[in-house]
């Protein structure tokens, strides 16, 4: 029982990471009808906005401490934060600490930014070609901008740690009435989870309640008519791709106390998001979601030990299995249309 | 037309110009005269340095790169000299190897079987190497040891941990200084035992492929007969990045101690994971419970961050050692490039000088002479004290350093510190017991 | 000739030209010229370039013939591959056994997944192959470590039983050969400064390679092709006409599946080592690229396109700092470094760096992939003819 809790507990979790970025990519596609295969990599940018951010606030300058020596032996260079100058040690380490919450901040305007130009430098050029153009260009974009992160911040993940008050764990069997230490869950995932709720919630009822919402699900279902109505129906897209671009981005600024980013992340986790927005059904939104949970949820049991005590290696290939399975017995993925990518 | 009876340096002296000046590889191939596969005839010889530059250990290959053109630096006597001046061996004299300057090739293994062996047979093909060196995992050092074992040159290992290297995959043409899975779990269960004592219940995580399997068997054994109990052993994904469906279920399952044969990306994740859990604040069978990392790289360490502090772990070589062939090359390593070296760099950087240091004893870059000068070669001076090449399966036995994550470092790269000097006779073997045979040595030719 | 019209006759003489040539033709710069760093003409890259022509032939005659975008062809060839050093194992180091079964197993394998996967079209059909490339990688490098040695792969071994082959001598180890020609057999031809290589193991797999486009040229002109075409261009029209576009499909994908397990073969006989990240989800990738940055649905496109990616993977990331150095040495100090600095990127380390721009720049600028930009080139010059090439549009 326990065990059952504490893995819908994880799966919750996980899909809501699986969740936010298959959204994003479902918005891409479809709003645009571009496969954006660079998804991963703005996963990856967001997450290495919040290692920029805490590299900002962690800029320093040395300062050389005769009484201590480094490992040749030469006097020891200590590092000072102009952070600490600025506002004293004890908020200069507080504003340390909180960088990764601070990052979100800084990480909307710039995944904005990066998702526009984008859009109007690359994408736009590719709405008429085939599927396979998309995948090519957009997976050329997603190697250049990793190795360009790569460049810059080398091969090894980056530690980005939560702020202090979210180090720990909750222990949800205490409050359910077990005893304690049976079902812990760390603070920070729990932030992640709500923070993805709040996320997909703003985007669903952004589209659902806003003027420009109703107008872009209109160009989602029949882009022609909305042109002709004399509406601008590009530029609406192109926030709308800005958008997807903070929707992944975000994610990837919350993801890294949880996982030290570096600069293939984005590449792991591609393959994944693609699954699920393909096993929720291709331009769904609801899809993406409810694929992204169920994923996870079943991700969580098939690592249970007991499981793989029965079925060795089902950890491996469950996501796959559970593809194929879906696949097979719904046509569309869960809540997919019909006609869109089967050409 | 004629029948390849000259050796490709034979066209190269006669045939052409020979480009001074120029740092450029020279080309060579098997079926030369010398009896050997690229034999240098010129005066110079090229060695091959095949490292991860792309993928996850791209910046461990980097610092083994460095190492390398450290190494390669001291044998041609530019530098300080490095361990040349501490290795117990004298034949290296800064006039490169056998009175040959010494040049290398670079090519990218990325970390994946296929391609360190195309790059591998590139730098033999090509360049004519007449070594090959370098590598961060064991499926690729497996993959070129048996292919240089086929070219008939030979191979240097880098950082590989998994016992098959020199045990069911050895191969007569490959040498590892690197230590490996069984030593790792003979040195770390006396210090386990002392510091958490003997009656301790452990949860394996174990990365589901080779190294991890050879790892856990040997910390599992050598924990068990301290008298600790194993309550779970659950393989994980290479590819997982998300390790938290198998840590929750940790506490539930009454354990005590939480061992993560995990090493690179899956370890910095998989540590992280469990240091969010809170698990390291528990008491368990009112025990604090404790985290233990068989393998520890000080690179990997880095990605953890604060999470590895009081993390007992084991290690091939770290630069805090204070004998003199460490502080050597520790400076001689920080004063070219700023920073303290890795052990991948260490062991490198040790491997390339070896062979140099056994081809000036052999009077030969010949494989056979070169493997029949380091079988059984004693030598000191490297770093982790005296240190054997035992013949029978081409391992070497040295002291291994067990350490623990540092509570207060004073600087990026004072992550861990040595807790013991585990001493060779403690993690030594019987050659037989991971089987395999080591066939004999093949010139190439 | 041989059933081919004389256009077709002309591309495949090219090819064969190409191919033989190959030594000459890869390894322009003399031995110790600065340029010798971009020969590409020894064994290892020439086996590899035919290997991957193969490979990238047979993704082309699904994806570029029927518009079946397969994310897990990369899944077949390791699936040969484990075949083949099983062969060479157990059997004999002739290369001949092994190939054969490469093929048969692939195909078999092929003919399940592709049942399986073909009852969907599109993205969903990509996706479904994606999921058995990967459940096949990820088995291959855990659970199925008995069979296909896990993260290590396996190799030939001195103890392993190969019953048709005498014993060997002592302090030889086994050799893939083909009735007792090595692969790694090699014959210098030295002129003046250069040095060409003639390698057995590469003229066999160019032999096969010139096989498998001669087939591949056949069924493009064949009836079958067409009709192939035809599903492409409109599954559901072909549906409406009362036919079963099914097994035509399934053809299409178990005929390109035992391509990939031919090439699989054939990598195991040239380099004699199996594992399992050839069949990661990367490996299915790189063939997609090649075939795509060549020019999809064209006979020749694949080939060139899966030059190009292994001469980068192999030949820019040798290129280190030190001979960027020595090639602009004859710069003044500052100038050199700056030099050396402005390149450093996109070489050695770089190189996927490189590649990612290449890819972006072939797809925005050549949509046809290298095959139209050969022929604009021709364009340009005034010689080419309108319809020189078959079918160069690209594929959807």
């Amino acid at each position: 029982m326990e065990a059952i809790i504490l893995q819908i507990l994880n799966g919750l979790d996980k899909g809501s990471a699986y969740a936010l970025i298959a959204l994003g990519l479902t918005l891409i596609f479809g709003t645009l009808g571009v496969v954006n295969f660079a998804h991963g990599a703005l996963f990856m940018i967001g997450a290495f906005c919040a290692v920029t951010l805490s590299r900002i606030l962690t800029l320093s300058h040395t300062i050389v401490d005769e009484t201590r020596t480094d490992f040749l032996g030469n006097p020891l260079k200590v590092e000072v934060p102009y952070v600490h100058d600025i506002f004293g040690v004890s908020t200069g380490d507080v504003i340390i600490d909180w960088a990764v919450p601070l990052s979100i901040l800084f990480a909307i305007p710039v995944m904005i930014a990066i998702g526009i130009i984008m859009e109007r430098g690359l994408i736009k050029h590719f709405y008429k070609r085939p599927h396979a153009d998309q995948i090519l260009v957009t997976f050329g974009l997603a190697i250049v901008l990793q190795e360009i992160i790569k460049y810059y911040f080398g091969a090894n993940p980056i530690p980005t740690p939560a702020p202090d008050a979210f180090k720990g764990s909750f222990d949800f069997g205490q409050a359910l009435g077990f005893d304690p230490n049976l079902i812990i869950y760390p603070y920070w995932r729990i932030v992640y989870f709500a923070f993805a709720m709040i996320i997909i919630g703003a985007v669903f009822a952004f589209l659902q309640f806003t003027t420009f919402g109703m107008v872009v699900r209109a160009g989602m279902a029949d882009r022609e008519t909305v042109q002709l109505l004399g509406i601008n129906i590009d530029r609406r897209f192109t926030l709308m791709f800005g958008m997807a671009a903070a929707v992944a981005g975000l994610a990837g600024v919350m993801y890294t106390p949880i996982n030290s980013p570096n600069y293939h992340m984005g590449m792991d986790f591609l393959v994944l998001s693609f699954v699920v927005v393909v096993v929720g059904g291709m331009g769904s939104l609801p899809g993406a979601v409810l694929a992204g949970f169920l994923l996870g949820v079943l991700e969580s049991f098939a690592s249970m030990r007991e499981v793989l005590a029965v079925l060795p290696g089902l950890n491996q290939i469950i996501i796959y299995l559970v593809a194929i399975v879906i696949l097979l017995t719904r046509p569309r993925g869960l809540m997919g249309r019909k006609g869109v990518m089967e050409e | 037309m004629s029948k390849s009876t000259l050796t490709r340096r034979g066209v190269l002296k006669s045939g052409a110009v020979a480009g001074a000046g120029l740092a450029l590889p020279t080309y060579l191939a098997a079926g030369s005269h010398a009896g050997y596969t690229n034999a240098p005839t010129g005066s110079t010889v090229t060695l091959g340095f095949n490292v991860p530059q792309t993928g996850p250990y791209a910046d461990e290959g980097a610092d083994e790169l460095r190492a390398f053109q450290l190494a390669v630096e001291h044998l041609n006597g530019g530098g300080d000299g490095g361990m040349m001046n501490t290795f117990s061996s004298k034949t290296l004299d800064g006039t490169g190897i056998l009175g040959k300057k010494v040049e290398f090739v670079t090519g990218d293994t990325q970390t994946k079987s296929d391609a360190a062996r195309a790059s591998a047979r590139s730098m033999i093909e090509k360049d004519g190497a007449v070594m090959i060196s370098g590598g961060s995992s064991s499926g690729v050092a497996v993959a070129v040891q048996a292919l240089c074992q086929e070219a008939g040159v030979i191979f240097m290992a880098g950082l590989t941990h998994s016992n098959d290297t020199t045990g069911k995959d050895k191969k007569a043409n490959g040498f590892r200084h690197f230590f490996n899975s069984y030593m790792s779990g003979a040195a770390l269960a006396p210090i386990l035992a002392n510091n958490y004592g003997t009656d301790r219940k452990a949860y394996h995580l174990t990365a589901d492929y080779n190294w991890g399997y050879t790892t856990e068997e040997a910390v599992r054994t050598s924990t068990e007969a301290m008298g600790w109990e194993t309550v779970a052993a659950v393989k994980t994904p290479l590819t997982q990045t998300d390790f938290s469906s198998y840590i929750a279920p940790v506490l539930q399952s009454g354990a005590d101690v939480l061992v993560l044969n995990h090493y690179g990306g899956n370890m910095v994740n998989s540590l992280t994971n469990a240091v969010q859990f809170g698990l390291r604040d528990k008491l368990v069978n009112n025990k604090n419970f404790e985290i233990v990392v068989p393998l520890y790289s000080r690179l990997m360490a880095k990605g953890a961050g604060a999470n590895v502090k009081g993390i007992y772990g084991s290690t091939n070589w770290h630069w805090s050692l204070q004998d003199e062939g460490s502080k050597a090359f520790v400076r001689s390593f920080g004063e070219k490039y700023g920073f303290p070296p890795s052990q991948a760099a260490h062991t490198c950087y040790v491997q390339t000088l070896l062979y140099a240091d056994a081809c000036n004893r052999a009077g030969t870059f010949n494989p056979c002479g070169v493997a029949e000068a380091l079988e059984g070669f004693e030598f000191d001076g490297m770093g982790n004290g005296k240190t054997l090449y035992r013949a029978e399966d081409h391992q070497c036995f040295k002291d291994v350093l067990v350490v623990r994550g540092k509570e207060n470092p004073t600087s990026e790269f004072d992550l861990l510190e040595i807790v013991e000097v585990t001493p060779v006779d403690q993690v030594t073997y019987d050659a037989s017991i991971f089987g395999g045979e080591l066939g004999s040595c093949n010139p190439g030719a | 000739m041989f059933g081919l019209e004389k256009k077709d006759w002309n591309l495949l003489l090219f090819v064969a030209a190409l191919v033989a040539l190959a030594p000459f033709i890869l390894n322009p710069f003399p031995e110790n010229s600065a340029m010798a760093q971009f020969n590409a003409g020894y064994p290892d890259l020439m086996q590899r370039f035919v290997i991957f022509g193969i490979f990238a032939i047979g993704f082309n005659i699904l994806f570029g013939l029927t518009g079946y975008l397969s994310f897990g062809h990369a899944a077949f060839l390791g699936v040969g591959s484990y075949a083949a050093i099983w062969m060479m194992k157990l059997l004999t180091m002739n290369v001949i056994p092994a190939i054969i079964l490469s093929v048969i197993v692939a195909g078999i394998f092929s003919v399940l997944v592709g049942y399986v996967t073909l009852r969907r079209s599109g993205i969903y059909f990509s996706i479904l192959t994606l999921a058995f490339a990967q459940m096949s990688y990820s088995l291959a490098y855990s659970v199925l470590t008995p069979i296909t040695g896990g993260e290590t792969g396996l190799q030939p071994k001195v103890s392993d039983p190969r019953i048709l082959d005498g014993a060997i001598a002592d302090g030889t180890i086994p050799k893939a050969n083909l009735f007792g020609l090595e692969m790694g057999a090699s014959f210098d031809l030295s002129i003046a400064g250069w040095v060409f290589t003639f390698n057995a193991g590469y003229y066999i797999a160019a032999i096969v390679m010139l096989a498998s486009f001669y087939l591949a040229i056949r069924i493009f002109r064949s009836p079958f092709g067409l009709m192939m075409r035809a599903v492409k261009s409109n599954q559901q029209r072909m549906n409406y006409t009362g036919l079963n576009t099914k097994p035509y499909t399934l053809a299409a994908f178990v005929i390109s599946g035992m391509y990939a397990g031919l090439a699989g073969g054939l990598m195991v006989a040239m380099d004699t080592q199996a594992g399992p990240e050839r069949m990661f989800w990367t490996a299915s990738g790189e063939v997609v690229l090649m075939t795509i940055l060549g020019g999809a649905g064209t006979l020749i496109g694949p080939v060139l396109g899966a030059g190009v990616i292994k001469y980068m993977e192999n030949i820019l990331s040798k290129i280190n700092s030190d001979i960027l150095h020595g090639w602009f040495a004859f710069m003044p100090d500052g100038m050199e470094d700056f030099t050396v600095a402005i390149l450093y990127p996109f070489i050695g380390k770089g190189w996927h760096l490189t590649l990612g721009i290449l890819f972006m720049l072939v797809v925005i600028f050549l949509p046809g992939g290298l095959v139209e930009g050969g022929q604009r080139i021709r364009a340009l010059f005034g010689r080419g003819k309108a319809e020189d090439k078959p079918s160069t549009e690209p594929a959807e």
